[in-house]
């Protein structure tokens, strides 16, 4: 099984007829993705790679029944249409732009409060599930389909992580890109409890880094929680030069700027694996399984 | 975008905060001049560096006349201040601000800032601010306060009085800490910024609120829509390499070591960072380069690396991805290599999309590159590299 999307994930891309949507649309189509449409304001009506473009998401949705949308609006509007797919109702949206501004992000969450709209990113590389539904940008090539799930923070580490659960004779169930930036849709701590409620799932990867909130809320979880499959987590950035080390007085002492060390030693309070090398998150996760089987 | 002392300070005065009169001077002549103008008894010559804990580092002098100000303004000017907050070198001080002094009844600690969990402007105080003030949370003597000011749509004042209640202040200022609450949270919005932090926040005489220090960053993702606020960076000694290489879409920067790294993405590159640490190896310095980075771009950063004298080995660490595939990379190497004659060891961990087109254009542009097949033999064989000196001259 897989978690966020399925067989009958109907997809519409917003900045579909752009360079980046229509390259990555186009290798989606080729994956198998069902993809049944495209918003471009003031393009509707018009077809873009033989697929129909729509004004608005809510009239999208209307004629092709889409369940999902994929953001590749560049930074300045990619808030205003992430707002107006929440608004549209879509289930799941999934914000692939880089650079979203923060301010334009508290707004965006404060529109996903009254609703029930799932965002996933931005900055996000996207969701596969192997074999099954691939939305955003990243390659498949290494991705086989199987028991582990992956959220991660990171696009590259995700590739290197897919490619060693691959190896170690696992494949992924899904594997989730939350996105790079501190404030987003969906957490690692949400991520996980979907992951947990499906039946195929046997074991849990998050892949964090310094900053941010989600390795945090992620060790409270799993300490309230005790999950009975493993949850291995590979979080980087111990030795990050300071300059990247965001923090001021408050954040430092009040414990929010989220340096590597007190993010491990909260996960490791819960119960959480640490996959101490960055070149053996696969291999922990085989022997995690078998510790546990 | 960090701003300096006098910039926060000019950006939040026209937004309703009180900061001391005063301007900024880059002569000791200058400085004199400002202080003449000032009716004060008392003036503050502050150095004006990107670093905090600059009080304790001999950076801010509190001195009693226009003379006074020239002394110390020539004493700070042209000498590198080195704090708690920066690196043993220092930073250069080439301008400082000169203010009326602030004698304050109460010093406060102020600061707002956006929750990643709840995605809120924060407002964080403590009733008594200063240098020091992370040490005495941390030891507990001073407790900070936190109030959640709420999205963009809403500002709680009850709340707000609310917090000002619990840092002691009397009633009749809370009237006006409130007013400052929301003034700095719209100027909070208006900046674009991911930080403000007042400290202190003096409590004067009659009851005003004045910014003694302020402290602002912008969110560099908002730069585009804010260009007064862009016209202010300032490309400084430490980081103009950094400025120039994020206009190549790469993220640098130098370390003190002799392994030169590369990965392409930053959670790759901080695992390589770690990894090269845990190896015992010396990183030169931190470099990711981002997906949307040409060849071009790419041989940009690699020549950064080979002209940098201190670097003894090169450790390349890619996993080509959906966006940019290892062979980006792969040119970007062997147009750099070409224009520059050092043999350095080059250490390369190629996978993902197009690793086996990456060796081919390697081969193609007649570069000789020690290829490893995971990351951690990668990872030791620079250092190993780096260690032993191998291909020095």
């Amino acid at each position: 099984m897989t978690i966020l999307v399925d067989h009958d994930t109907r997809v519409i891309c917003q900045g579909m007829t752009g360079w980046a949507g229509t390259h990555y649309s186009a290798a989606m189509l080729e994956y198998g993705t069902r993809i049944v449409g495209g918003v471009t304001p003031g393009k509707a009506g018009t077809r873009h790679l033989n697929l129909p473009i729509f004004g608005t998401v809510a009239e999208a949705m209307a004629e092709t029944g889409a369940n999902a949308s994929m953001v590749f609006v560049p930074p300045g509007n990619a808030a205003a249409a992430m707002i107006e797919a929440i608004e549209a109702g879509m289930p799941l949206v999934v914000a692939l732009t880089e650079r979203v501004p923060v301010r334009d992000m508290i707004r965006v969450r404060d529109a996903l409060k009254q609703s029930l709209t799932i965002l996933v990113g931005p900055n996000s590389q996207g969701i596969l599930a192997p074999e099954v539904c691939k939305i955003g940008v990243m390659t498949t090539g290494q991705a086989r389909s199987g028991s582990i799930g992956i959220m991660s923070r990171s696009a590259s580490l995700t590739s290197e992580v897919i490619a060693q659960v691959s190896d170690a004779g696992l494949g992924q169930s899904t594997t989730v890109g939350i996105g790079g930036d501190a404030i987003h849709g969906l957490g690692m701590r949400r991520c996980l409890e979907l992951f947990l409620a499906d039946r195929d799932t046997r074991g849990v990867i998050a892949i964090g880094e310094i900053g941010g909130s989600d390795e945090e809320e992620l060790a409270d979880f799993v300490a309230a929680v005790k999950p009975k499959i493993p949850v291995v987590a590979l979080i980087v950035g111990r030795y990050a030069p300071i300059e990247h080390r965001m923090g001021h007085a408050g954040a430092i002492a009040q414990n929010l700027a989220g340096d590597a060390e007190s993010k491990i030693r909260a996960l490791q309070a819960a119960g959480v694996i640490i996959a101490e090398r960055p070149h053996l998150v696969g291999a922990t996760m085989r022997e995690a399984l078998l510790v546990t089987a | 975008m960090n701003l300096h002392e006098f910039q926060s300070k000019m950006l939040l005065s026209p937004r309703g905060v009180n900061v001391p009169e005063g301007q900024v001077a880059s002569t000791k002549e200058e400085a004199r001049d400002i202080a003449g103008n000032l009716k004060a008894t008392g003036f503050a010559v502050k150095a004006q560096i990107q670093a905090g804990a600059r009080g304790r580092a001999g950076g801010v002098r509190i001195v009693s006349s226009p003379e006074e100000v020239m002394a110390a303004a020539g004493d700070l000017l042209g000498r590198r201040l080195a704090t708690e907050q920066t690196a043993p070198t220092g930073h250069l001080v080439s301008r400082v601000l000169v203010e009326a002094a602030v004698r304050p009844q109460q010093s406060l600690y102020l600061s707002l800032f956006v929750a990643p969990s709840t995605a809120e402007i924060v407002a964080l105080a403590a009733a008594e601010g200063g240098d020091d003030i992370e040490r005495r949370v941390l030891s507990g003597q001073a407790r900070f306060e936190q109030l959640p000011l709420g999205t963009e749509r809403s500002f709680d004042r009850s709340a707000a009085a609310g917090l000002g209640a619990r840092l002691g202040l009397a009633n009749g200022l809370i009237p006006s800490f409130v007013a400052l609450l929301e003034r700095l949270r719209q100027a909070f919005l208006e900046l674009d910024a991911t930080l403000i932090e007042i400290n202190p926040l003096a409590v004067t005489a009659p009851g005003d609120f004045v910014a003694v220090d302020a402290k602002i960053t912008i969110d560099d993702n908002a730069l585009f829509r804010q260009p007064e606020l862009l016209a202010l960076r300032e490309p400084s000694e430490s980081d103009a390499i950094e400025i120039a290489v994020q206009n190549r879409n790469l993220n640098y920067v130098a370390l003190d070591g002799d392994i030169g790294l590369v990965a392409n993405g930053a959670g790759l590159g901080l695992a390589t960072l770690d990894m090269v640490r845990v190896a015992n190896g010396r990183p030169a310095n931190f470099m990711d380069i981002r997906t949307t980075a040409t060849s071009l771009d790419v041989a940009h950063g690699f020549a950064l690396l080979l002209d940098n004298p201190a670097v003894r080995s090169v450790l390349v660490n890619v996993h080509g991805g959906g966006m940019q595939p290892c062979d980006t990379i792969a040119d970007g190497l062997g147009i750099a290599m070409r224009r520059n004659k050092r043999t350095l060891p080059i250490v390369v961990r190629l996978a993902g999309n197009n690793a086996e087109y990456a060796r081919f254009r390697f081969a193609n542009f007649g570069c000789k590159v020690i290829d490893c097949p995971d990351m951690w033999t990668a990872v030791t064989r620079a250092v190993s590299a780096a260690q032993s000196g191998e291909g020095q001259p």
